[in-house]
């Protein structure tokens, strides 16, 4: 081994020194950075990863807040009875049931957002009122819809039944058609008859969702098209429909992409609000989802450990829809743009 | 395009826009009619009332006794002990709840978004992806366990326990990082040249500049906390506790028939979403695009 030239020594030294300074550094950072995540990191620890895991081994336990009930390891019991429930099955129908919502509802605010996108005046105020369901959505928000759902005075049954007998309807049917003219009793009964309540709660979400966050989105992602692609179409001839489909549907590939997994997840997690103010979970069940049984075996029957069976299924669900969503969704949205 | 056809694009457009926008707000017209209605004409089916229920008046049998003819006075002087409810006091509640909350929200965000993007530290990314995997579990999951510990730790049916679950989220921070990103580090540099210690940085260059993301949090945070449904269902008992969404659902179910009182109690609840909401439009847009960006 040749001994180091004087030179490549003093650079050494030097480099070393600016390593131990790099260190003192680093650990002053860590330090520092640890003084600004520490209130929220323990938060995020007690209160979200922590429970989570809680969760999960509760669900193999017959957990129950009731006094007296000494806690004990079942196993599988908890799955056991949750898959040979028929309840669990009419409540993850009706779940699924109230997602056929989606569709229509992301159509919806594409249409809107394609509308608004064309520079037309008074778009702010546009935007403004299509948001304001969706701000005011909750306890209020269902709270007024029940009320314009009830068959006996709502807005919506006497606004039909005006309709029908002032719009023509009835005497289309007594006149040219020889039927009986269709009665105020015969209305829907909204959110209290088994039949209509899903389809009820349904067209209320489209009216609440459809100038939301996702036609916000659509906007955005209608502002982050290149106009160059428009002006290539328009040199080839390109008829506007078929401007949609080869630039416009998938440029927005992304977005559509995005706002299709949140309903999703959002979808089969929810329905517990709505059901709780409008229907308590009624007309027979018929509006009680997965999220309304978690909160009806944990808050009212006190089966904690069943609860977080159910919740980590759920989850599960969610997380295995999600992930396929992903793989299926990110190669076509690849492809697209 | 031709001229024609693009004036008749432009005003089929407008007649399409209108259309959806009032059968957006005609239920809420509804809703406004109802509650100055009296009790008699809520099943009449005009959409307008008749005698409008706007004022108080003095009964002249019994001076000094008020006649109630106004459906809100009436909904709020029902605070006063042996009327129906105190919704007085649940606005009190929802309005000092959702303060604390923002506050505390926005401050602890504010300072992770600053660990995550400003200071270089091992773990920092894998600690992010952490926080970025937990947005996507339900709420029940953790909600359940959390109601355990809150019963453990006494604090079911306090303010605290209503405030605190609140004031740490990981979308909080992941939408204050996105913000601070755009705050370029080199002022950061330039401070610590000239000696400034982090906290001064937080506090005297990068909260500065990232206000629009922390108004645009604040406003997130105030409208979530003001419309909470299931932890305030599960953790309120006591009456004098209720936030607005509580009252307003025990009020419905109450009141049965006087349609026109919960109508009333229903625009007091929504309407200081509505005025934030059309104050701070500009903020509350770009949150949501930019809420989206990463998912």
């Amino acid at each position: 081994m040749t001994p180091l030239a004087p030179s490549k020594v003093h650079k050494r030294d030097l480099s070393e020194v600016g390593w131990s300074f790099q260190r003192a550094r680093n650990r002053k950072d860590l330090f520092s950075a640890l003084g600004f995540l520490l209130p929220n990191f323990l938060g995020f620890l007690l209160f979200t990863t922590f429970p989570v895991f809680v969760s999960l081994l509760a669900s193999f336990t017959n957990w129950d807040i009731r006094p007296g009930v000494p806690l004990r390891w079942v196993g599988l019991l908890n799955f056991r009875d949750m898959f040979s429930d028929p309840d669990f099955y009419q409540y993850l129908w009706n779940t699924v049931y109230l997602m056929f919502g989606i569709p229509f509802s992301i159509a919806g605010s594409l249409i809107l957002a394609l509308i608004l996108n064309r520079k037309l005046r008074g778009i702010v105020a546009y935007r403004t009122m299509f948001y304001i369901p969706t701000i005011t959505s909750g306890v209020a928000l269902f709270v007024m819809w029940k009320a314009i759902y009830n068959p006996d005075f709502g807005f919506l049954n006497l606004s039909l039944d005006w309709l029908i007998s002032h719009g023509g309807i009835n005497w289309f049917r007594e006149n040219l058609l020889h039927t009986a003219p269709i009665t105020f009793e015969q209305l829907p009964k909204w959110h209290l008859d088994p039949d209509w309540a899903k389809p009820a709660l349904i067209l209320m979400g489209i009216w609440a969702g459809v100038g939301g966050g996702n036609m916000l989105l659509y906007l955005a992602g209608l502002s982050n098209i290149p106009p160059e692609l428009y002006e290539a179409a328009d040199l080839d001839g390109a008829a506007p429909w078929a401007k949609f489909w080869n630039v416009t549907w998938p440029q927005l590939a992304p977005t559509t992409f995005f706002v299709v997994i949140m309903s999703v997840i959002g979808g089969l997690q929810g329905g517990f609000e709505v059901a709780r103010v409008m229907t308590n979970g009624g007309p027979a069940g018929a509006t009680t989802t997965l999220g309304y049984y978690i909160y009806n075996k944990a808050f009212l029957e006190f089966r904690l450990g069943y609860a977080c069976t159910v919740s980590w299924t759920m989850f599960l669900a969610i997380l295995v829809i999600t992930l396929i969503q992903w793989r299926t969704g990110s190669r076509y949205v690849e492809s697209a743009t | 395009m031709s001229k024609p056809a693009q004036i008749a694009k432009t005003v089929l457009s407008h007649v399409v826009l209108a259309a959806v926008a009032m059968t957006m707000l005609v239920p809420f017209f509804w809703m406004l009619a109802t509650s100055f209605k009296p009790l008699t004409e809520v099943e009449s089916g005009r959409f307008l009332p008749v005698q409008w229920q706007t004022r108080y008046e003095v009964d002249p049998a019994r001076p000094g006794e008020f006649t109630r003819v106004n459906n809100y006075l009436e909904v709020i002087a029902s605070s006063v002990p042996d009327r129906r409810i105190p919704f007085a006091q649940y606005y009190f509640n929802s309005l000092f709840i959702a303060g604390w909350v923002t506050v505390l929200q926005v401050l602890t965000s504010a300072m992770a978004a600053f660990a995550f993007t400003r200071i270089r530290w091992p773990g920092r990314e894998q600690v992010f992806l952490m926080y970025l995997a937990t947005l996507m579990i339900p709420g029940v999951v953790t909600l359940i366990p959390n109601y355990a510990l809150f019963e453990r730790l006494g604090l079911l049916n306090t303010y605290s326990g209503l405030i605190i679950p609140a004031a740490f989220t990981a979308f909080g921070t992941f939408l204050l990082r996105q913000f601070m990103f755009s705050v370029p580090l080199s002022l950061d540099e330039a401070a610590e040249m000239d000696g400034a210690s982090r906290s001064c940085i937080f506090w005297d260059v990068v909260l500065p500049l990232a206000r629009p993301g922390l108004i645009t949090l604040a406003i997130f945070t105030f409208m979530g906390s003001w419309q909470a449904f299931f932890w305030p269902l599960v953790m309120i008992k006591d009456e004098w506790l209720r936030t607005l969404p509580i009252g307003l659902l025990v009020f419905d179910s109450m009141q049965g028939r006087e349609t026109q009182l919960i109508m009333a109690a229903s625009v007091m609840t929504m309407l200081p979403l509505v005025v934030l909401f059309v104050v701070g439009q500009k903020y509350f847009v770009k949150g949501i695009q930019l809420g989206a960006v990463k998912g």
